[in-house]
């Protein structure tokens, strides 16, 4: 087995289409985000590998993974806070009762 | 059977390679954790097995000479990102995640998934990967040679990222402290 880059590619897709699944299927809103947390962990995934094994191999890759999860960062710590002040407002952290801007 | 002990042989000969037997038993523990993590109902046991999922990825990385990123992945994930998120869970209550009301959404949902996974599969499998033609150097230091290129090449979006990670931090700040709105 020379290659075994398409096998990090194919975890890659299993944890998207897991948290996919998360995302959309489940109703508290924490576990959307973890469900969120795990899809960009995939691409992070894809990054470092093709990084490695990919046609034009560099350290670049892992710089952008390093970036990549600053983002995430910061976006669980403005989810985090989003959900606790609607928590505090409307007493739920259910995301099917929070469509008070849809109407 | 031929097809058979065709794929006994390939799979011997995958086998066959140490890093591919740590690359299957990484991928097997991460995937059953991230299974898991969608079936259990309590939230404290999701993020759990979410920080398994994570330590299992950072396992991943060392074994792509990403070490660094290994490490980081460690400390932001497996410690800040899972802490954040119980910390989210112990603010706000939660009842136990009930059975699902909709049967047909959640199977229209489980469905398209799994063919979402499926095209991608069969994308990978048809495509023909070019080897690459030089070698990765991950650099004698993995940690100096990331640290070089950070503050050579890519000194702007590394100084555009920090400012970013104060703004969301001060934003997410005045969000969880302001009173009653």
């Amino acid at each position: 087995m020379d290659n075994i880059l398409p096998s990090y590619l194919i975890m890659g897709a299993i944890l998207f289409c897991i948290g996919l699944y998360g995302a959309l299927s489940k109703k508290s809103a924490i576990v959307v985000l973890i469900s969120v947390e795990l899809m960009l962990n995939a691409s992070n995934l894809n990054f470092i590998a093709f990084s490695k094994y990919g046609p034009a191999p560099s350290l670049t890759g892992q710089i952008f993974t390093l970036f990549n999860i600053t983002i995430a960062a910061a976006e669980v710590a403005v989810g985090v806070a989003i959900l606790i002040a609607l928590f505090k407002n409307k007493g739920t952290s259910n995301v099917e009762e929070m469509d008070s801007m849809r109407y | 059977m031929n097809w058979l002990s065709n794929l006994i042989d390939n799979w011997l000969a995958f086998m066959s390679v140490g890093e591919n037997v740590a690359f299957a038993i990484l991928a097997v523990i991460m995937i059953s954790s991230a299974v898991f993590m969608i079936t259990f109902t309590r939230v404290v046991h999701m993020v759990i097995s979410l920080a398994l999922v994570f330590i299992s990825l950072a396992g991943m990385y060392v074994l792509l000479e990403a070490e660094f990123v290994a490490f980081v992945q460690v400390l932001i994930y497996a410690g800040a990102i899972s802490i954040l998120m119980i910390f989210g869970i112990m603010m706000t209550r939660h009842d136990e995640e009930e059975q699902p009301k909709q049967p047909l959404f959640q199977a229209l949902l489980l469905s398209g998934c799994v063919a979402l996974f499926g095209i991608i599969f069969y994308v990978i499998q048809s495509t023909t990967f070019t080897p690459s033609t030089s070698s990765f150097d991950a650099g004698a230091d993995n940690t100096k040679a990331i640290g070089e290129l950070l503050y050579n090449q890519h000194v702007i979006p590394f100084e555009l990222i920090s400012v970013l990670l104060t703004v969301a931090f001060i934003g997410a700040i005045v969000l969880a402290k302001k009173e009653e709105g």
